[in-house]
C-alpha cells in the first residue's frame, strides 16, 4: 500500500490533483518512470543544488518562486493559464461556438496526435542537451541549462497531463511512450528529424534555443488557439517559459558575437581562433544550419493535415485572433515559390487553406531577423564589416517543396558538384565542429568565465553574475 | 489514353527487384513524378494503377523467372515509409469505372500473391519499415507474414473510412477479420481509427505477425526471410523460363497475338475473341516444354489472353459483350495440356503453367462482360479452353455443318477432360462444373465418365454444357438476336446480375473480395457522401470537412 501522498504538495497543480483520482492513478504510474528516464536520460552533470525557477502557480507570483533545488527533487508541475469562460472558437467551420472542454470524439485522434508530436519534442531537447553540463562557460550558464531543461521535463508534464486527462487508456499509452523514444536512439527515435541531432557543444546549444526552441514558440502559438481549451490553456502558459529559453539563446548568442568581436577588434583580425574564440564566419554557418533544420519542423510548404486542423479548429494560426480576415480560409490564394529542375524558380499559387505551414513559417523567419539584426548591430557598434544574414528558406533542406535540391544560401539552384564544392564554406565542417568543442571547458568557479564568451549583462533574478547559481560536490 | 501492360524490371519506374538466392527483395520505391496519368504525385509511395502493372509483371516474373526464389521479401527503399496506399488524388480525380477497374486489378495482383504463397511455394513476407496505411496495409495483409518495425511510432492503419468515408477495399476488411482472424470488435476499433496501430498492441490484435527492432531491421527480416525460405519447397537449382514480350499487333479494330485474336465491333458492342489451339503436337517430355519455355502454346496463350482481358477491361470499356470462340484441334489441346496435368506434383513448370491458367479463367470469371461462348465447327473446346466456355455466361453450340459450308461433314464439339475436374477451381473454391451443376454430383460424376471424347451439340445439349444447340439455319439469327438483346440491357444491372449468377455456393475470402466488399465499396464510391461534391473523398486534401447525409441506407 503506497503511502498517501499529498499530492499538491509534491506536484504544484492548478488543475485540482487532489481531488481526481483517475489524474492520480494516471500520474503515479507515470511519475517512477518519468524519473527513471530524467536519472537515465536528463542531464550528466551531479549537482547539490541549482538556483531555480519553480512556478507554483499561474499568478505573477507563483512565477517568481526561486530557489537553490536538488535537481531530481524538483517539483514539476501542472499549470493551465487562467480560464477564460467566455472563450470562443475563433477560426474554421467551428467558428464563434463556444471552445470545447472535453475532447469531441470527431477529432480524438488528431488531437491526440498533435500532442503527442509536440510532447515528444519536449524531453528530445533534454536529451540532445545531456552532456553540456559537462562544459558550461559559467555558473551562469549551466544554471541556465538546468532551467532549460527542468522546463522542458515541465513541458512534457503538461502534454502528458493533457493525454492522461483527456484520452483514457490510450493516453497513457501515448504518454509512456515519450518516454520511451529517445533522441537519436537507432531503435526508437524521436518523431521529427531535428530533435534527433545531437547538441554537442554551447554555440549549439544557443542556436538551438534561439532557432529550435522559437520554432516551438510557434507550434504552441498555434495549439494556444486551439478549440480545445485545455490545449489551448496549457499551450498558453508554456510558451512563457518558451520565452525565457529563447531569452537564453538571444542573449546566449549576442554574448558570443560580442565575444568575438572584441577579440576581432583587439587583435584587427577575423583570425580569432587562435586567441580563444570563435570565428564569425563560423558563427554563420551555425546559424545556416540551426535556422534550416529548424525549417523542416514546419513541415512542407502545403498541407493537407495542417488545413484539415484548422478547418476543424484544432490548430490555428499564429495570432489568429489579430488577423483580419474570415478566419476559415474557404477562398484564397497563396503565392509559393517552387525550384525547379532547370534551376530556376517558379511561382504556383494554392489555395490559403493549404499553405498554412508556409504562413507560420512566414511568421517564424521574420521572427528570426531581428536576431540577426541584433548580432549585426554588435558587429556595428565594434566597427566591424562582417555582417550576418539568414539563408534563403530553401537552403539545406530536407522537408517540403526544396528537399531534393541543392540551394546555396543567397538561393541560387545549383549542381551537385557545386554544392559540394560550396558545402564547406556554408555549413559547419568537421574541422568547425571540432574547433568549437575544442573551446568548450568547464568553467565552475564562481563569477569566471570562458574565453569564448562574454558575460551576461545581468544575473538571474537580481543576483550578481558572481553568484553561486550552482553548489556543485 | 491506351494502357498497357507490357513491363519489365529493367524499367521500373516503382520497383526494385533483387534475387539473392532462395529469397527476393522486392522494394517499393514509387517516383512520385511517375504517376500514370497527370495530375497528381505519388507521395509518400502511395500508388496508381501504373505502380499496380509493374508490382503485376514482378509476381508474375518471380514465379516462372526465378523458380529457386521460396520467400519474397515486399519493404520499402525509402526510409520511415512503407506505403501509403492508393494515391487519394487519384482516386478523387478519377471516373468511377476507372476506379472500379483499378481496385479488380490491385486486389487480382494482391490474391496472386496470396497464391504463389500457397501453390507455388513462393512465400510473401511484409517488412513494414515505417508509415503503412491503407492500401499499403492492404498490401501487406496479403502477404503470408507481416513484420512491423518497432520504433515506438511506425503504425499499420486502415483510415479510409475515417478519412476517406470509403473502405479498405482493396481485401483490407475481408482479410482482416478472414484470414488474420482480428476479432470484429478489435477490426472495428482499427477500422474506424485514422492513427492506427502499433508495437505490441498491433501483435497482440493479430495486425502483424512480429514486431523488428528499427535497428538491424533489415538483418531481422532477411533472418526470418532465410528462415521461411528454409521451409519453402521450391527447386534449388531450377532454370527460370523468361517471360519474353509478348507480340502483339493492336489496332482501332481489334488486337491480334500468336494464339489469340480479338475483333472489335463497336457499333454492336462486341469483341469476337478467338482463342487458337496448338498447331503442333505437345512436347514429348517435361525437358521438352522448358527448352518451349515461353513459345510453348499453353504459357503463350494463357499470357495473351490474359494480357489480352487485362487490356480490354481497361481501355475498351463499351465494349460490353465478349463472344468467345476457339479454333483448332481438340486432340491437341488434349494433348498439350496432359503434359502439364501429369507432371504438375513434379515439376515446377507445369505447375506455374497450371496456375496461370488458373489465374486467367478467374479474371474471366470477375470481369465485368457478358461471356458468350460460341460453339462451332473447327474449334476446340476440349479440356482447358472448355473451361472458357464454362466460364461465359451462355453458351451457344451450332448443331451441324459449318454456316458457310453445308455439304461439309465437320460438326462442332466440346470434350471434357480432367482438366475439368479439379485443377481450375474459381474463387469460389468450386470446378466450373461444379459451379454449374452446384450441388447435383451426380450429374458431375456422370460427365467425368463422359470424358475423353468429342460430344456432339445434342450430346453437350443433354449433358446440360450448353444453354441451346441452333441447327445452322437457325444460328446466325440467333445468335444476332442474342447480342442485340443483350446490347439492349442496362449495363449496369448486368454486371450485378452476371456475378451474382457465375458465383454459387460458398464464400471465400476471395469471392467476398470481388463479391461482397467490392460491391459495396462501388456503391459507396458513387454516393454523394463519398463522390459529391461535398463527399469525403472529394474534400480530402483540400482542408475542408465533407458534409455527409445522415440517413442511414
Ligand atoms: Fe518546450
Ligand atoms: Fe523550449
Amino acid at each position: 500500500m503506497p503511502e498517501k501522498i499529498d499530492y499538491d504538495d509534491k506536484i504544484p497543480n492548478n488543475v485540482n490533483l487532489s481531488g481526481d483520482r483517475r489524474l492520480q492513478r494516471a500520474l503515479e504510474g507515470w511519475q517512477p518512470k518519468f524519473l527513471d528516464w530524467w536519472g537515465e536520460m536528463g542531464p550528466t552533470l551531479r549537482t547539490n543544488g541549482v538556483y531555480l525557477r519553480t512556478a507554483v502557480a499561474v499568478g505573477r507570483d507563483g512565477w517568481a518562486h526561486f530557489d537553490h533545488v536538488n535537481v531530481p527533487d524538483y517539483r514539476w508541475g501542472i499549470f493551465l493559464a487562467e480560464r477564460d469562460a467566455d472563450r470562443r472558437i475563433g477560426f474554421g467551420e467551428h467558428a464563434g461556438e463556444p471552445v470545447w472542454q472535453q475532447v469531441p470524439g470527431e477529432y480524438r485522434a488528431d488531437l491526440q496526435r498533435l500532442i503527442v508530436i509536440q510532447g515528444d519534442t519536449e524531453p528530445a531537447s533534454v536529451e540532445q542537451q545531456k552532456l553540456l553540463g559537462l562544459t558550461a562557460p559559467s555558473l551562469y550558464d549551466l544554471r541556465n541549462l538546468f532551467q532549460v531543461n527542468v522546463e522542458e521535463g515541465r513541458h512534457l508534464w503538461a502534454m502528458v497531463y493533457l493525454l492522461h486527462a483527456y484520452f483514457g487508456k490510450e493516453g497513457r499509452d501515448e504518454a509512456e511512450g515519450l518516454l520511451l523514444r529517445n533522441s537519436g536512439s537507432p531503435d526508437a527515435p524521436r518523431i521529427l528529424g531535428a530533435f534527433n541531432e545531437e547538441t554537442a557543444d554551447w554555440l549549439a546549444f544557443y542556436m538551438f534555443t534561439y532557432f529550435t526552441d522559437r520554432d516551438g514558440k510557434y507550434q504552441l502559438g498555434t495549439l494556444k488557439e486551439s478549440a480545445f481549451d485545455p490545449l489551448s490553456r496549457t499551450c498558453e502558459f508554456m510558451l512563457k517559459e518558451e520565452a525565457h529559453h529563447m531569452f537564453v539563446g538571444t542573449t546566449g548568442v549576442d554574448r558570443v558575437v560580442t565575444r568575438s568581436a572584441q577579440l576581432v577588434r583587439e587583435n584587427d583580425t577575423l583570425e580569432i581562433g587562435a586567441c580563444g574564440g570563435i570565428p564569425l564566419d563560423v558563427i554563420q554557418k551555425y546559424i545556416n544550419f540551426h535556422f534550416t533544420v529548424s525549417l523542416d519542423l514546419f513541415g512542407g510548404e502545403t498541407s493537407t493535415n495542417a488545413a484539415n486542423y484548422y478547418t476543424a479548429g484544432l490548430k490555428g494560426r499564429w495570432q489568429e485572433g489579430r488577423r483580419k480576415d474570415d478566419h476559415r480560409l474557404t477562398e484564397g490564394g497563396t503565392v509559393l515559390e517552387k525550384p525547379t529542375a532547370d534551376g530556376t524558380w517558379t511561382t504556383d499559387e494554392v489555395q490559403t487553406l493549404l499553405a498554412l505551414n508556409l504562413d507560420l513559417r512566414g511568421e517564424y523567419i521574420a521572427d528570426c531577423r531581428t536576431g540577426v539584426k541584433r548580432w549585426n548591430r554588435i558587429l556595428e557598434e565594434n566597427g566591424i564589416g562582417f555582417r550576418f544574414s539568414l539563408p534563403h528558406p530553401g537552403f539545406n533542406r530536407a522537408v517540403g517543396l526544396n528537399a531534393g535540391f541543392r540551394v546555396t544560401p543567397d538561393g541560387t539552384i545549383v549542381d551537385e558538384a557545386t554544392w559540394a564544392a560550396n558545402r564547406r564554406k556554408w555549413l559547419p565542417t568537421t574541422e568547425d565542429l571540432a574547433f568549437v568543442r575544442s573551446l568548450m571547458h568547464p568553467v565552475y568557479e564562481r563569477g569566471r568565465i570562458a574565453s569564448w564568451v562574454a558575460p551576461p549583462v545581468n544575473g538571474v533574478n537580481d543576483k550578481p553574475f558572481d553568484y553561486e547559481y550552482v553548489y556543485l560536490p | 489514353m491506351e494502357v498497357s501492360f507490357d513491363r519489365h524490371p529493367d524499367s521500373y519506374r516503382h520497383w526494385k527487384l533483387r534475387v539473392d538466392g532462395p529469397v527476393a527483395w522486392l522494394e517499393m520505391d514509387v517516383d512520385e513524378q511517375g504517376g500514370l496519368v497527370p495530375g497528381y504525385e505519388l507521395k509518400l509511395n502511395s500508388y496508381d494503377l501504373g505502380v499496380d502493372i509493374e508490382l503485376h509483371d514482378a509476381t508474375q516474373r518471380l514465379r516462372f523467372e526465378h523458380p529457386g526464389v521460396r520467400t519474397v521479401v515486399l519493404t520499402s527503399a525509402k526510409p520511415g515509409v512503407f506505403c501509403a496506399g492508393a494515391n487519394i488524388r487519384m482516386l478523387a480525380a478519377s471516373s468511377h469505372p476507372w476506379k472500379v477497374n483499378f481496385c479488380k486489378f490491385t486486389n487480382e495482383t494482391r490474391n496472386g500473391m496470396e497464391d504463389a504463397t500457397e501453390h507455388s511455394g513462393q512465400a510473401y513476407l511484409a517488412a513494414v519499415n515505417g508509415t503503412c496505411a491503407g492500401g499499403g496495409y492492404e498490401l501487406a495483409l496479403a502477404c503470408d507474414r507481416i513484420v512491423l518495425v518497432d520504433d515506438g511510432s511506425s503504425t499499420v492503419a486502415l483510415p479510409e473510412v475515417p478519412l476517406l468515408g470509403v473502405l479498405p477495399g482493396t481485401g483490407g476488411l475481408t482479410r482482416l477479420v478472414d484470414k488474420r482472424r482480428v476479432r470484429k470488435d478489435r477490426a472495428d476499433v482499427f477500422a474506424t481509427r485514422s492513427d492506427g496501430v502499433k508495437g505490441k498492441t498491433a501483435v497482440e490484435w493479430r495486425l502483424v505477425d512480429e514486431l523488428a527492432p528499427r535497428r538491424g531491421f533489415t538483418e531481422a527480416v532477411a533472418a526470418r526471410a532465410a528462415e521461411l525460405a528454409e521451409s519453402g519447397t521450391r527447386p534449388r537449382d531450377a532454370v527460370g523460363v523468361e517471360l519474353t514480350p509478348l507480340r502483339r499487333k493492336a489496332t482501332a479494330d481489334g488486337i491480334e497475338y500468336t494464339h489469340v485474336t480479338a475483333a472489335f465491333d463497336r457499333s454492336a458492342g462486341t469483341v469476337a475473341i478467338t482463342v487458337r489451339g496448338p498447331r503442333e503436337g505437345a512436347p514429348s517430355s517435361v525437358a521438352a516444354l522448358h527448352e518451349q519455355g515461353a513459345s510453348g502454346w499453353l504459357l503463350a496463350s494463357a499470357r495473351e489472353l490474359d494480357d489480352l482481358i487485362l487490356r480490354l477491361r481497361t481501355n475498351e470499356t463499351e465494349l460490353g459483350t465478349w463472344l468467345i470462340r476457339t479454333d483448332g484441334d481438340p486432340e491437341l489441346v488434349l494433348a498439350h495440356e496432359r503434359v502439364v496435368l501429369e507432371n504438375a506434383a513434379t515439376d515446377w513448370l507445369c505447375n506455374e503453367v497450371l496456375h496461370l491458367w488458373k489465374r486467367t479463367l478467374k479474371r474471366l470469371d470477375v470481369t465485368s462482360r457478358s461471356l458468350v461462348a460460341l460453339v462451332e465447327p473447327g474449334g476446340c473446346f476440349a479440356g482447358v479452353l472448355l473451361e472458357l466456355a464454362l466460364a461465359a455466361d451462355r453458351q451457344y453450340m451450332l448443331d451441324g455443318p459449318p454456316v458457310d459450308d453445308e455439304d461439309s461433314p465437320e460438326r462442332a464439339s466440346v470434350t471434357l477432360s480432367r482438366a475439368n475436374f479439379g485443377p481450375f477451381p474459381m474463387g469460389n473454391g468450386l470446378t466450373r462444373l461444379r459451379s454449374r451443376f452446384y450441388r447435383d454430383e451426380d450429374h458431375v460424376d456422370r460427365l467425368a465418365r463422359e470424358s475423353d471424347r468429342p460430344l456432339s451439340a445434342a450430346e453437350a445439349d443433354g449433358l446440360g454444357l450448353v444453354t441451346e444447340a441452333p441447327d445452322d439455319l437457325d444460328w446466325d439469327d440467333e445468335i444476332r438476336l442474342v447480342v442485340e438483346g443483350r446490347a439492349a440491357l442496362s449495363p449496369d444491372s448486368l454486371t450485378g446480375m452476371e456475378a451474382n449468377h457465375r458465383f454459387v455456393g460458398p464464400e471465400t475470402v476471395e469471392t467476398k473480395i470481388f463479391g461482397r466488399l467490392a460491391a459495396w465499396q462501388n456503391w459507396i464510391f458513387t454516393r454523394p457522401n463519398a463522390s459529391g461534391p461535398d463527399g469525403a473523398l472529394r474534400r480530402y486534401g483540400t482542408g475542408r470537412k465533407a458534409v455527409f447525409d445522415r440517413n442511414r441506407v
